[in-house]
Formats: C-alpha cells, structure tokens, sequence
C-alpha cells in the first residue's frame, strides 16, 4: 500500500505543469480565471497548443492515433495540472466522446479521416443525443434516418446541443428502424454541419449565456459511409462512449481549483471587519467540502489503479460522476456565499471586487453538472442496479 | 391560537394574485425586464390603483394602515409574478420607515398613490455581519448636512425618487431624505440575478438642508428592515409554493421510459422533501409576519433571524431541486422555473445572507 505517486509520475506532473505555465495564453488563463466563455478560437487554440506538444490533445488517445499513450493515472494528472495551472476544459465531444468511438468501431477510412482532424483541432464537433422527448430515456429517440441508396435522409431535432454553434460535425443518435425495440433500431451517423437542411437554434440559458442548442434536421442526407459501426446497432456505440470518462469525469482538479479560489475570496472578504475564512461558521463549511475532496480524489485513484490492472472498467464512473459534480457544485455554492452582497450585481458592468464578478453565473450555470452526462439520479439508478444489484 | 385570515385578507390575496395572473404574466415581464429602465410604471400605478402601495401607509395619511399579516399575503401572491418594480423597496420598507417619522407634508400620501418613490440606500461594502455599520459620514456646516460615503447594491435606486440614506453623524446613526438628483449623488446602475435593477450610490459632498434630517435612528432603521425581512420571506414562500406546484406537475406530465417521471420513487421522495421545507418556511415566514412588529427587540432578533435562516435553506432545496427535476427544461431562461430559482437564490443573499442571521441568532438566545 503506498498513496504517492512514483517518481516518474512525479517527473511528469512537473513537466505539465511547467508547461501549463508557459504556454497557456494569459488571455485564456484570465478568461477561464474570471468564469467567462471562452470564444471558438480561444477553446481552439490552447487545443492546437497541445497538439503541437506531442498530440496532448488527446490525453487518452493511444501512440498508434498520434495520442501520447499516458496510463490512466497520467492522464489524471495532466488534467489536475491543467486545470490548477488554469487552462479551460478540453471540449469532450471530438476529443473525449466521438474519437474512442471511432477508433473502436469505426473502419479504417473512418480513423483516417476523422482522428487526425479531431486531434490537431481543424475540426469542430458536437453531440447530438437528446431530443425533446427523449432525454435520461435515451433510447426512446425518434430522429429518423432512412436509407435512399449510398445515402441516409436524416428528418428530426436534437436539443440541449452543447455549442453546436461551432460545430463542424455532429455525431447522432438515429433511428434506422422504427419496428425493433428501442435500443435495437438506432444508429451511430456523423454529419457534417454544413450539410443543407440542418438550422441551430440557440437556447439561452438561466446564466444569459449560448450555450447550447437547437438543432433541426429537414431531409438532411447524409452518405451511408459516414455510419459507425453496424445499421441498428449504434447502441453499442452509445453505451462504450457513456462508459469511458474515468480520468476527469470527478473534475478534482477543478475542484481544487475552485477550492482555492473560495479561500482567496474568503481571505479578501472581511464580515465584522475581520477575514471571513476567520469566521468559524464559513470555516466550518469550508473545511467539510474540503474533506469531501480529499475522500474523492482517493476514490478516483482507486479507481484508476483498478482501471490500469486491466480490471474492466464498471460502473464506479458513476460514483465519480455525483460525487465530483456535487463537490463542484458545493463550491460554487461557497463562493457565492463568500462573495456576499456583491454575487447580486449581473452582466459586463458589475461593480464591486474583481473576485465577485461571474461567480453568481458560475453558480447557477453549474446546476448543469448534475443533469447531463447521465442526470445524477440516473447514476444512482446504476450505482444501485449494477454495484448493489438491487 | 388562529392561523385564520378574515375575509378582507382573503380578498385582498385574491386581487392581487389576479393582477399577476392577468396583468403581470411571464412574457408581459420578459418585456419589461427589456426595457431601458427595467421596470414599468403602468405595473406600478396599476398597484397603486388596487390599493397596495397604500397598504403599510396609515389612515391619516391617506393608506390602509394594514398590518404585517396583509403584507405577508399580499407578497405570498406578488412572489411568483417576479415583480420587476420596487414594492418591498418603497411600498414595504421605504413606506415603513417614513410612517415612524413622516418627514414633509404630503409625502406617504404621494407613495400610496403611486406618484413618488422612496427607497432605503444603507448597506455599505464593509458591512457585513454588522447590523448597524454605517460608514457614510456626516458633517455639520453651518445649518447644512454634508454627506460622503458609498452604499452598495441599493435595490431600485434608479428608479426611487428619493432615497433614505443613513450616516453617521459622530456616533450616531442618522438618516437623511436625499432626492435623488441630490447634487453630489451619483449612480452606478447595474442589473441584477433575479433581473432587477441596483446601482451602487456614491455621495460627495451632498448638501443637505436640516429638514431632510428624519427624525428616526437606529431603532426605527431596524424595526423596518425587520417588516422588510418578513416581507421577504413571504415573497420567498410565495415563489417556493410556485415553484413546488409547477414541479410537481411537471412529474405528472413529462414521461420517460414509457411512464409520468413522477412514478419514480426516488423522484417522489425529492418531491415530498421540497413540500416538507415548504410547510417549514411558511411556518417561519408566519412566525416572521407576527413578530415582526413586536417591541421586544431580543424577541423580534431571534424570530426574525430564525426565519431568515430557515428560508434561506428551503429557498435554495426547493430552487435547486425545481430545476434538477426539470432537467434541461429547468436550465432554460424560456421557462418561469430558472427565473424563480434566480430570484429565491438572491432573497438568500438580500437582507443578511443565511450564516449572518445565524450569528444573529446565536447572540440573541444567549446559548452557553
Ligand atoms: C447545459 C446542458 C448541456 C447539454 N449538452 C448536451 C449535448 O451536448 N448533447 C446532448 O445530446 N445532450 C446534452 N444535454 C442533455 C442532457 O444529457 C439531458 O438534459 C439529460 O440527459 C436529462 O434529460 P432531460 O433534460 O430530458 O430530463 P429528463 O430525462 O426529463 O429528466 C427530468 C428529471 O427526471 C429524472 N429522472 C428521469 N428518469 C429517471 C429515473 N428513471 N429515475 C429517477 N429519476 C429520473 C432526471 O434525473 C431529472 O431530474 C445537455 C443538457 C444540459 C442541461
């Protein structure tokens, strides 16, 4: 039994670190720093800054997709050094979510033309899952894609599209055969964005902010090659993919991140003109969502070391899921405690100390956290089905 | 012991839950949120038309001379409206501070009838977890006052015309009526979460003449605040029974795998949670409206400062959960629900956040 990291891992986070800081533009440091959006561009550029790197990109991405083939407990670290060193979070979709899916199921031409793209980030995607009618029940969806020779006319919407705005492909849940079962008939489609008859509708947020989408598909016609994996049987796809996230899912770098910051703010803050973080009741708060963290990044590299002695990866990702994302909303919730009167004031122009600014948009912008991803009752319905067996 | 309400109050709820329903509906609001002022003077003088901006004003001033339980029912109704105009500013606390001390002729009169408003410009930066901490100063030159300092995050300054400013003059707290185009007085206007309108006050150098001195100081700053505090938390219960309606109907509606998400168990137990911190809050939001008014201050500090907690937390279960258990839906500006998460999330911050009213409560009860 031994909690440290070995020297070699020690020897990496150093050089992540190191280049962290002086690579990430302090634009998009201030930026991430200030709980603003980031642009196309700035998400874009720090991507390609990896890349260029030696295909850090793709943290989880083998040597043999040009990926720099880190062992899950490296992979962990790059993202906690990422995240402290103040770098914004890898866009999933392209990265995280349609490439292992690719390089799973798809076929050679498929790996050609998508990984290198997805890697160097030339290439834009988004997730088309949820649908009005079909949300934590996945499988009921109805998009409708029919085959007309080489070419599927896809008709239907897709919703709570995470910045399809940017996209330049989408990759879909389809129904290719309306009589199977639910999970039987989809299909697993990537669509260009450009294609006609495609339109993105913003939905705005609680926080004011574009963050997601509406996005309507009229006889869009997409090639039969643009199919992962076998007709009717994208599910399989589907499912691999809602599996994979086991290195980040917990966000405990962010979270220490976070964590930090409300220290600075209580530290700056002063109730009955003393330090707030002095106040035993804020110190008092303080310190359990501090001991939660300390409990789950334990978890996660358990989990982890389990995952790298090639035990199938099973359902803990749920438990990181709820944890990681209850803790991250906890601290938003502190900060927008520390921060006081000064939270009220919404938008550009917001007095007060530069510390106040966006913390109210961050706190209710992250009650998100809990309802994608699989909602978190969804996680506990499979911590208690597939860990208790109940 | 009676929880009753006589006929006239029913009445009254009634009225103004119509006036939300039929003249103050989401998209009418939506509407006046856009605005340049970001509030409606139409809404205002249509509730100076169905009485309750004259409600807290007494008879011989030409108001109702209402009691803190009409007040309660009346923000029962107007919290799910999400009134974007200054009723709790002016009409509740403004209003209640002015009757203890009615400063020129004619001026309550003018706030029933919806022609002035009047708001309370107190808390300061440093402020916090200090009731009575007031920066503001005040000088005396000759028969004039001068006042220098910054209030901040003064709900509806823009909109006011006039402003209760309080200072300290030696070591004493004093309070001013300060037009607000008081050469001197700026503002730096700002919205806000729930999409009202505060602006920070600066004050340099405003001359005074003696007779904006009101005659009321600490005491009387604190008795309104606390008919404020209990007025908030009736608008906060107002909203949160607003929000459980509309959530359990939404787990009647929305069908997931094949059935009502509301036949999910965990599902109903979130549910039953929310309408247990509900019954909570409003049992404190009563003890609030009854005590609020009470001369024993210790008395008055330990009801009020429990209430304020005790709403503080089921505003923000009853909020989070409204939009957890409308899944995406709940994080859509489109729908009320985001709107009245926002709006319970900020009566948390307003008026002493939670853990200062437990401080407050700690002290009045003496523990140890
Ligand atoms: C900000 C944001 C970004 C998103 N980005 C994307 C994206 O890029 N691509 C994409 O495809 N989707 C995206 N989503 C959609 C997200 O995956 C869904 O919101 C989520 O799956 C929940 O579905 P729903 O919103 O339809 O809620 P519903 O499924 O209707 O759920 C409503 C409530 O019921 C609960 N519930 C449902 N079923 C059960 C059950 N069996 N037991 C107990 N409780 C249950 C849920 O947990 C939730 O609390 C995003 C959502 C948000 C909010």
């Amino acid at each position: 039994m031994n909690l440290d990291f070995t020297d070699a891992e020690n020897a990496f986070r150093a050089e992540v670190r190191a280049f962290v800081r002086d690579k990430l533009p302090d634009t998009i440091r201030d930026k991430v720093a200030s709980g603003l959006h980031l642009t196309r561009d700035e998400h874009l550029q720090w991507q390609r800054l990896l890349f260029e790197r030696g295909g850090w990109s793709g943290p989880g991405w083998p040597k043999a997709f040009g990926g720099p083939g880190w062992s899950p407990v490296e992979q962990y670290i790059f993202e906690e050094e990422c995240a402290l060193g103040g770098a914004p979070r890898l866009i999933p979709f392209g990265m995280k979510m349609v490439a292992p899916v690719i390089m799973a199921f798809g076929n050679r031409r498929q790996q050609e033309r998508f990984l290198p793209k997805i890697l160097s980030a030339e290439e834009w995607w988004c997730q088309g899952y949820s649908e009005p009618g079909a949300g934590s029940d996945l499988a009921s969806l109805r998009t409708r894609a029919v085959k007309r020779d080489d070419k599927y006319v896809v008709n239907g919407q897709k919703t709570w599209n995470t910045l399809g705005q940017y996209a330049d492909w989408i990759f879909c849940l389809v129904r290719t055969d309306p009589e199977a079962k639910a999970q039987r008939g989809i299909s697993f489609l990537l669509i260009d964005m450009k294609s006609p008859g495609i339109t993105v509708r913003p939905i705005i947020t609680l926080d004011g902010a574009h963050e997601v989408n509406e996005i309507w598909f009229e006889d869009v016609k997409v090639p039969v090659e643009n199919r992962v994996g076998e007709e009717n049987k994208g599910w399989t796809c589907a499912k691999f993919l809602l599996g994979h996230e086991r290195s980040n899912i917990a966000g405990i770098g962010i979270a220490k991140r976070e964590l930090a910051r409300a220290k600075r703010i209580a530290a700056a803050e002063t109730k009955r003109g003393r330090p707030l973080i002095e106040d035993p009741l804020f110190a008092a708060r303080l310190a359990e969502i501090e001991i939660d963290l300390m409990a789950l990044e334990i978890t996660n590299l358990r989990v982890l070391s389990a995952e790298a002695e090639n035990k199938a990866p099973g359902p803990e990702a749920s438990i990181l899921k709820i944890k990681g994302t209850e803790l991250q909303q906890a601290i938003s919730e502190l900060i927008l405690q520390a921060v006081g009167p000064y939270a009220l004031p919404f938008g550009k122009t917001a007095p007060g100390p530069a510390h106040a600014a966006n913390r109210a948009a961050q706190y209710l912008n992250l009650r998100k956290l809990s309802i994608y991803g699989g909602s978190n009752e969804i996680q506990k319905n499979i911590v208690a089905q597939m860990i208790l067996e109940l | 012991m009676d929880f009753s309400f006589t006929e006239e109050q029913l009445l009254l709820e009634d009225t103004v839950r119509r006036f939300v329903a039929k003249d103050y509906a989401f998209e009418k609001r939506r509407a006046i949120r856009a605005s340049a002022d970001g509030w409606s003077r139409d809404a205002w003088q249509a509730l100076a038309d169905l009485g309750l901006l004259a409600l807290n004003v007494p008879e011989e001033h030409g108001g109702l001379g209402a009691g803190p339980v009409d007040t309660m029912l009346v923000m029962n109704a107007l919290g799910p409206g999400l009134l974007l105009e200054p009723y709790l500013a002016s009409a509740v606390v403004g209003t209640a501070l002015l009757r203890e001390c009615p400063p020129q002729a004619g001026l309550l009169e003018q706030m029933a009838a919806g022609e002035r408003i009047v708001v309370l410009a107190h808390d300061e930066p440093e402020a916090r977890g200090n009731p009575g901490y007031v920066a503001t100063l005040c000088r005396i030159e000759g028969t004039d006052f001068l006042l220098d300092g910054r209030k901040c995050v003064v709900a509806h300054a823009a909109a006011a015309d006039a402003l209760i400013v309080s200072a300290r003059l030696e070591d004493e707290l004093v309070l001013f009526l300060v037009p607000r185009d008081a050469p001197g007085l700026t503002l730096d206007a700002y919205p806000t979460l729930d999409g009202t309108r505060a602006a920070e006050v600066h004050l340099a150098g405003v001359r005074l003449p003696a007779s904006a001195l009101l005659p009321a100081g600490a005491d009387a700053l604190e008795r309104a605040l606390d008919i404020g505090l209990a007025a908030l938390c009736a608008e906060a219960v107002g909203i949160m029974q607003a929000t459980l309606d509309a959530t359990v109907d939404y787990l009647r509606t929305r069908q997931q795998f094949g059935q009502p998400i509301g036949r999910f168990q965990a599902l109903q137990h979130r549910a039953a949670d929310m309408l247990l911190h509900y019954e909570q809050a409003k049992s404190m939001s009563t003890l609030a409206a009854m005590r609020c008014t009470s001369q024993d201050a210790a008395l008055r500090r330990r009801a009020l400062s429990a209430a304020k907690v005790a709403i503080g937390r089921a505003a923000r279960f009853i909020g989070q959960q409204a939009v957890q258990l409308h899944g995406g839906m709940g994080m859509s500006d489109e729908f009320i629900v985001s709107h009245w998460f926002k709006r319970l999330t900020a009566i948390e911050i307003e008026f002493g956040d939670s853990d200062t009213h437990l401080q407050y409560f700690i002290e009045a009860s003496a523990f140890s």
